[in-house]
């Protein structure tokens, strides 16, 4: 009777130590000063992405690769009124960024579709004429990964020479003003 | 031997709440920032809690139902005119409801290229599905689609179809109903989950073929 109790004892100790040291299914919302957690996108397909995110070739990068002094990051989904409401706003963003000499080059603008498909990704890109690049992360790994945010949600991260980064903003919601927003962005990321 | 038990049942206590945060039974959703605070989470539930009443290339039971925006639609209205689907949500106020037809309402155009069009049912009465669908459209207009109440007699259309749960919610659930009033297609999905907008617009382009 004790040696039925003790293998029962063993193999639920087994268990409780395997599955104990795998991540836990939410964590914690990107905080400013800190880091991001470990996010892997696909290199896009389209070449115009890939040259604006200064990126080359096939499979999976990290965000500190992207060619850019600071990245601000779109949590959405074609699924959040919110998100679709702020599409045209986050798209004078790109294109304040782009017309500028100053931040053109420094700043990189991309999406993460929270729960979204490719297929819905791509949807959010042409109903909302979005012309940088956005990611699907169908499964919400990476949505899990930055604690669940409500969306939108802006994360600002900056790079470093040496190839760390640093979040230097993280709010959830939109923005009233484009321009506004950059401002603080610069401010922040200290490239102002 | 008391002891013993009690460590091995806590142990194991243990065990299945590790087993359901390894994210096998965890649940996954979108929260938009327009509903704040708003949202009511029941938790992870049973996927699936009915048996379907009808299948794929049974004529679509009709039914006729009071739509938030005023008046009655029923599905005959439809015969021979429009391919109609017909998406079920549980409840109005919970994260993945809340999540899904927002997203229907930027592909109109999607449905108007397979000549559907899109019943969003609910067993919720209509005072409360007017205020949670004008969250969904932050431009002050309405949802493109009607959205209809099956609250009286309570969930007889989701009854009626084999949808509606013990807890008297209905499943989240899509149905395709070609010209003819002929169901085409049904996905009954984990009610924790929402369908994947791919899986409605390929049943639409077989219609077309």
């Amino acid at each position: 009777m004790k040696r039925i109790f003790m293998n029962q004892l063993a193999a639920v100790a087994i268990f409780v130590f395997v599955f104990n040291i795998q991540p836990s299914g939410a964590n914690s919302t990107p905080e400013k000063g800190g880091t991001l957690p470990a996010i892997k996108l696909d290199v896009p397909k389209d070449p115009a992405h890939r040259s604006y995110l200064g990126l080359s070739g096939e499979g999976l990068f990290d965000i500190s690769e992207i060619k850019a002094q600071v990245v601000i990051i779109q949590i959405f989904s074609m699924y959040c009124p919110y998100c679709q409401r702020e599409a045209f706003r986050v798209n004078e963003l790109y294109e304040n960024i782009e017309k500028d000499p100053n931040t053109r080059g420094k700043l990189k603008l991309i999406g993460i579709g929270a729960g979204n498909s490719q297929f819905e990704v791509d949807i959010f890109q042409k109903t909302y004429e979005v012309t940088f690049p956005l990611f699907s992360d169908g499964d919400f790994s990476i949505h899990k990964s930055l604690g669940e945010v409500r969306t939108p949600y802006f994360i600002g991260v900056k790079i470093n020479d040496d190839g760390s980064h640093e979040v230097c903003y993280s709010s959830v919601g939109g923005f009233e003003k484009a321009e506004r927003f950059l401002q603080i962005m610069l401010e922040l990321s200290g490239l102002k | 031997m008391k002891i013993e038990k009690t460590i091995l049942f806590v142990l194991m206590g243990l065990a299945v709440f590790l087993f359901l945060d390894m994210g096998v039974y965890a649940r996954s959703y979108g929260r938009s920032d327009i509903f704040k605070e708003d949202i009511y989470d029941p938790g992870t539930l049973k996927p699936r809690d009915s048996v379907l009443k009808v299948k794929v290339g049974d004529r679509a039971p009709d039914f006729i139902l009071p739509a938030v925006s005023d008046g009655k639609v029923s599905l005959s209205q439809y015969l021979n005119k429009m391919n109609v689907v017909l998406s079920f949500v549980p409840a109005a106020w919970t994260p993945v409801c809340s999540d899904q037809w927002p997203g229907y309402n930027i592909v109109k155009k999607i449905f108007d290229q397979h000549d559907a069009i899109l019943l969003a049912i609910s067993v919720d009465n209509i005072p409360t599905l007017f205020a949670w669908t004008h969250q969904m459209v932050t431009d002050g207009g309405n949802l493109w689609f009607p959205v209809l109440s099956d609250f009286w007699p309570h969930g007889a259309v989701a009854h009626k179809y084999g949808v509606l749960r013990s807890d008297g919610m209905s499943e989240r659930a899509i149905f395709v109903i070609d010209k003819k009033g002929v169901i085409q297609y049904i996905d009954v999905h984990d009610i924790n989950q929402r369908p994947p907008l791919e899986g409605i617009v390929r049943e639409l382009e077989k219609l077309q073929n």
